[in-house]
């Protein structure tokens, strides 16, 4: 069978998965906004810091003094560049700000500074692994742009209080084309974003303070039909899980309008997490006007050569290329690789400890089960108690036969709270395993001549007592002895 | 063009300006006696000609990436006709 | 000696020679606001406290031994749109009425660094959108030379403070003349620098791509001297140019033999008042008998000028005045049913009509369906008006026009027809569009006795062509030593 065919056909069997389910065509494009981890505003030098009290990192500028002017802060473009190279898009030689006038509380200027028809960068794509498949998600377009402030609503009174201590941090907006058919899809594309940006060291990723945000726009249209259907906006959705919420219960939604012959409204809609829906946004839908004009008060942004040379030399692996490297070079699974490659911190933990000597199934087995389930967050472990080189050691115990597996978690364990090698534990707590074939061979004697009857039962067909003899040696040598060996000594006198 | 009292009212709107009904219909006649002048620009064939958004050969420069004391938060809301707990205060916000 | 009649150097040296104290320059000139404030209404804002606590520190500073700067005791009134720490700033409107800003803006600490003393906050039109001061929400301004005429505008404040001795320099802001424009209308020396050459940081914004920051005073040489001290790169500005300043006052003495000057039949053509324009070429006919070259040279897209700046400016203007919407400072409507309420009555409230006016027109220009026809359009016939000054300027070193068209007018005389009051900026508003350093100077009076400006364009950067010009103009005739005698 060729390739076309293998293609052809996995394509009819994932259609005719999604037809099963709805005689409509899903298509979804995320604009994403990242956050992006310089250290001040786009505009001005005040803080980006998160969680500062209220209106703190505030100065004239980002407040919309009268007066004030906006200055460009270079790490916000060279930020951008990273992402607009390691996403394979055109970088613009010339792009341009432009003012987004709105009013709202949020917003002091009464504009926003964004990008408008010269983004800094064009095309691209995001490579996603969804379904055991690659998909290249195409890019619009990713332009930088200033955040606004915070809105807090009280429940109650009648008002409403601002925050400026967000106004002006510096966001980059990525734009895909409408080429997401799935909300799992949406979800995978969003957190692969996220890996990316995180890989790239331009967003901390902290979904739960909004360093993602996500708008949604979605429709739907009969199977085969070229022209897109109605677009429904969702805004501001902050982790994959609502992406993927919102999305299934937007298709509900309007797949359940359309199979009743209604129209589906163009409309902007939010995701209400705690109701598990999207409600429209009536108060904006009068018609947005937001009169864009390039920003007179930034000459356009030169983008030479060498700095994008520069960037380009500078880019780090990609979590798509790592993973891609751990099946290849080191034989993971793509399981294993996927979810080591999940956050940088994993991938620099499992690459440091393979560096220093262990093997690398070992170590993917050990940091997805042992060490995984000692973190809340996955990057917790760059400050893990339990440093790479101190895992490849205990590994090292491991596969040298010298402590057996149980022992290793109890000395994984200690290690853990006490901050002490694998080696002094082991040698400390006298925990090294037994592989002496002489000790081994007389404890097992000792169990097979203790129990004569089990003998007889085993040797009369019960294998499976083996286990028993087993168990019995483990406990003699208090857990010490190498169970193959014992194994093979047990096997040798029962069978022999 | 003649602008109509509509579209100075739409307008008002936009820029979040209220206009009375003498004022509105005064605005109009006013915007179409400029709109009208300003039709001049017509007469010329500007195809091709580049727009100028600033007169300078200047690119955008660029400031590092340094952190700079921000206000004290009192001066930010000494200005402000209504402030609270740190927070400027606006009438309650319905999405 | 009479203080107020000392120039900005000389007063200077005195200050720095300790023959003359700062507070004896600032008491001077305090007393002169006291006499003829109440008639001239110059001022939105008299600091004496503040102007007299500047000067005894500055005299104290002296008194150490310390250089406390090349304008030492200069006694300066800034235009209401100059952003001034703990200062009330108004921009000539309510919607700022009480504002007391947290920052200062560049021109004027540069001004406060050299040793200058800031008297007060000059009378302007309402965010710079005037030419007559009447738009000025604190009371109109008047001219010294005749009380019942307009000082023009938008630095009218600032032009007439000057030319009544009420201070001896002043800094004005000018988008489509408001220097060059009050300047002419009260006898005085304003110059509009190339765009970016001062720092518009801390200057409230009007049309940010036209606004450029710029001195009036007396003499050419006292507008050098004000100009060398403000120009200059600003990180804060990101319009602002890196080149460095030139030598102004120098070249205030250079001469023009060997210059070209460039005549535009365009600005010659009909409008224009028959006595200005006898008094120009009279002053084109002077330069030339000083050793410039007169040359011909047309600018083309005159005609289109009014409309692609008005289109252009009102545009931006809409969107620099959407941050007064009363909840991080200035007035705020009170009682308001919800968030639209309150930003819709504020605005209305705290703009004027003129304000309000160009808001509307300059949003419409913005807005969906019309942005190509109106503004995009603006930005491409601005560049052929940039094409018209770049090929005149192969041709000739500077132009030399009249800085408007008409006489200065009476009080209330044009307000009811915006349109008119927008024609007469004919002049001066190319040299915006264009980037372009415009210098306006006193060429004369009419036979009422009214001033009469001459104005002085150059290339991009070209303020010292400007300066010589000026300077070798001025050195030939008294206009500028005529002292308007205020009637009350």
């Amino acid at each position: 069978m060729t390739m076309a065919m293998t293609m052809a056909k996995t394509m009819a069997k994932t259609m005719a998965k999604t037809m099963a389910k709805t005689p409509w065509e899903v298509v979804i494009g995320l604009e994403v906004h990242v956050q992006l981890a310089t250290q001040t505003k786009l505009f001005c030098g005040c803080s980006t810091q998160f969680g500062a009290p209220p209106n703190t990192n505030v100065c004239a500028v980002c407040s919309g003094q009268p007066g004030v002017l906006p200055v460009l802060n270079a790490q916000a473009i060279t930020f951008a560049l990273k992402l607009g190279l390691a996403t394979g898009g055109t970088i613009r030689r010339r792009s341009r700000f432009a003012r987004k006038n709105y009013f709202y509380p949020d917003l002091p200027k009464g504009y926003q500074i964004s990008q408008y028809d010269e983004p800094l960068v064009e095309g691209g794509a995001v490579e996603i692994w969804y379904e055991g498949q690659p998909r290249s998600i195409g890019l619009t377009r990713i332009h930088l742009e200033e955040d606004a402030g915070k809105n807090v609503h009280l429940a109650t009174g009648a008002a409403s209080l601002v925050d400026l201590n967000r106004a002006g941090v510096p966001l980059i907006e990525v734009v895909s084309e409408p080429a997401l058919r799935a909300p799992e899809e949406a979800a995978e594309y969003m957190r692969t974003l996220r890996g990316i940006v995180r890989a790239l060291g331009i967003c901390d990723g902290n979904l739960e303070q909004g360093s993602l945000r996500c708008d949604a726009n979605i429709s739907l249209r009969p199977w085969g039909q070229q022209a897109l259907g109605t677009k429904v906006e969702v805004k501001n959705i902050n982790s994959f899980r609502f992406v993927q919420k919102a999305l299934e219960y937007e298709i509900e939604r309007q797949g359940g309008l359309l199979t009743r012959g209604q129209t589906i409204q163009q409309e902007t809609r939010q995701w209400n997490a705690e109701g598990g829906r999207t409600e429209s946004m009536r108060s904006k839908e009068e018609a947005h006007d937001y009169r864009y004009f390039p920003e007179p008060d930034l000459p356009p942004v030169m983008i030479e050569e060498g700095l994008i040379d520069a960037v380009r030399a500078a880019l780090p692996e990609l979590p798509l290329q790592r993973r891609q490297r751990l099946m290849e070079q080191d034989g993971l699974s793509e399981y294993d690789a996927t979810e080591l490659t999940r956050e940088s911190e994993l991938t620099d933990y499992y690459s440091r400890a393979v560096a220093a000597g262990a093997l690398p199934k070992r170590v993917a087995n050990w940091m997805l089960t042992e060490l995984l389930s000692r973190v809340t967050d996955a990057r917790d472990v760059a400050q893990a108690p339990v440093a790479p080189a101190g895992l490849a050691e205990l590994l090292g115990l491991l596969e040298s036969g010298k402590v057996s597996g149980k022992l290793a978690k109890e000395i994984w364990a200690k290690m853990w709270d006490s901050g002490r090698t694998a080696l002094q534990i082991a040698t400390e707590g006298g925990l090294f395993q037994q592989s002496d074939s002489g000790a081994i061979e007389q404890a097992v004697r000792a169990v097979v001549d203790a129990h004569p009857d089990r003998v007889a039962d085993y040797r009369a067909g019960k294998t499976k007592l083996m286990g028993w003899f087993v168990g019995q040696v483990m406990q003699a040598t208090q857990g010490k002895a190498n169970p193959q060996l014992v194994n093979t000594l047990l096997t040798q006198l029962l069978d022999g | 063009m003649k602008i109509s009292p509509e579209q100075v009212q739409k307008v008002g709107e936009l820029a979040r300006l209220q206009l009375s009904v003498d004022e509105t219909a005064a605005l109009a006649e006013q915007l179409s006696r400029l709109v009208e002048h300003f039709e001049q620009l017509d007469e010329l064939d500007t195809a091709a000609v580049e727009p100028t958004s600033h007169v300078l050969p200047l690119g955008c420069p660029e400031r590092p990436d340094v952190t700079v004391a921000s206000l004290a938060r009192e001066l930010v809301l000494s200005q402000a006709p209504l402030h609270e707990d740190g927070y400027f205060v606006v009438p309650k916000i319905i999405d | 000696m009479d203080i107020v009649e000392l120039t900005v150097t000389a007063l200077a040296e005195r200050v720095r020679g300790r023959q003359l104290s700062a507070v004896e320059v600032a008491q001077a000139y305090l007393a002169r606001i006291a006499e003829l404030e109440p008639t001239l209404h110059a001022f939105i804002t008299v600091d004496a406290e503040g102007a007299l606590a500047a000067a005894r520190a500055l005299d104290l500073r002296l008194a150490r031994g310390e250089d406390v700067g090349p304008l030492a005791g200069v006694p300066i009134a800034l235009k209401d749109i100059f952003v001034t720490q703990g200062l009330r700033t108004t921009c000539g409107s309510r919607i700022l009425a009480d504002w007391v800003p947290p920052y200062e803006g560049t021109p004027s600490a540069r001004l406060r660094a050299a040793g200058a003393v800031v008297l007060g906050k000059a009378n302007m039109d309402e965010f710079a959108m005037g030419s007559s001061n009447e738009n000025s929400a604190f009371g109109v301004c008047r001219n010294p030379w005749d009380v019942d005429r307009v000082p023009g505008g938008s630095s009218g404040g600032s032009a007439a403070a000057v030319a009544g001795r009420l201070c001896l320099g002043a800094l004005g802001t000018d988008t489509g003349g408001s220097i060059r424009q009050p300047a002419a209308l009260c006898g005085v020396v304003g110059i509009k620098p190339t765009y970016g050459r001062v720092s518009r940081y801390g200057v409230i914004a009007f049309a940010s791509s036209l606004d450029q920051v710029g001195p009036i005073a007396r003499t050419t040489e006292d507008a050098a001297a004000l100009l060398e001290v403000i120009a200059g790169h600003d990180p804060l500005d990101a319009t602002s140019l890196p080149q460095p300043v030139g030598r102004y006052r120098e070249a205030c003495r250079r001469g023009v033999r060997g210059l070209r000057i460039g005549v535009p039949a365009e600005y010659f053509a009909a409008g224009l008042d028959p006595e200005i324009e006898t008094a120009v070429r009279a002053a084109i006919d002077q330069l030339a008998a000083q050793g410039a070259e007169v040359v011909d040279i047309s600018l083309p897209h005159t005609k289109y000028a009014i409309a692609t700046y008005y289109l252009l400016c009102t545009a931006e203007a809409s969107s620099n005045l959407a941050r007064y919407d009363g909840v991080r400072f200035g007035l705020r409507a009170a009682r308001p049913r919800d968030l639209r309420d309150l930003y819709s009555r504020t605005r209305h409230d705290g703009f004027g009509p003129e304000v309000r006016r160009r808001i509307i027109l300059g949003t419409f220009a913005l807005s969906a369906g019309y942005y190509d026809a109106y503004y995009a359009k603006g930005q491409r016939v601005r560049t052929l008006i940039r094409q018209d000054f770049s090929r005149a300027f192969e041709r000739c070193d500077v132009i030399v026009v009249s800085t408007l068209p008409i006489m200065v007018f009476k009080l209330g005389e044009r307000l009811d027809d915006s349109l008119q009051m927008y024609l007469a900026d004919i002049y001066t508003i190319s040299c915006n569009l264009a980037g372009l350093p415009g210098l306006s100077l006193p060429c004369g009076f009419s036979r009422q006795g009214l001033p009469i400006g001459l104005q002085v364009l150059g290339p991009p950067l070209g303020e010292e062509q400007v300066f010589a010009v000026a300077g070798s103009y001025e050195q030939a005739h008294d206009w500028h030593r005529r002292v308007p005698e205020v009637r009350r």
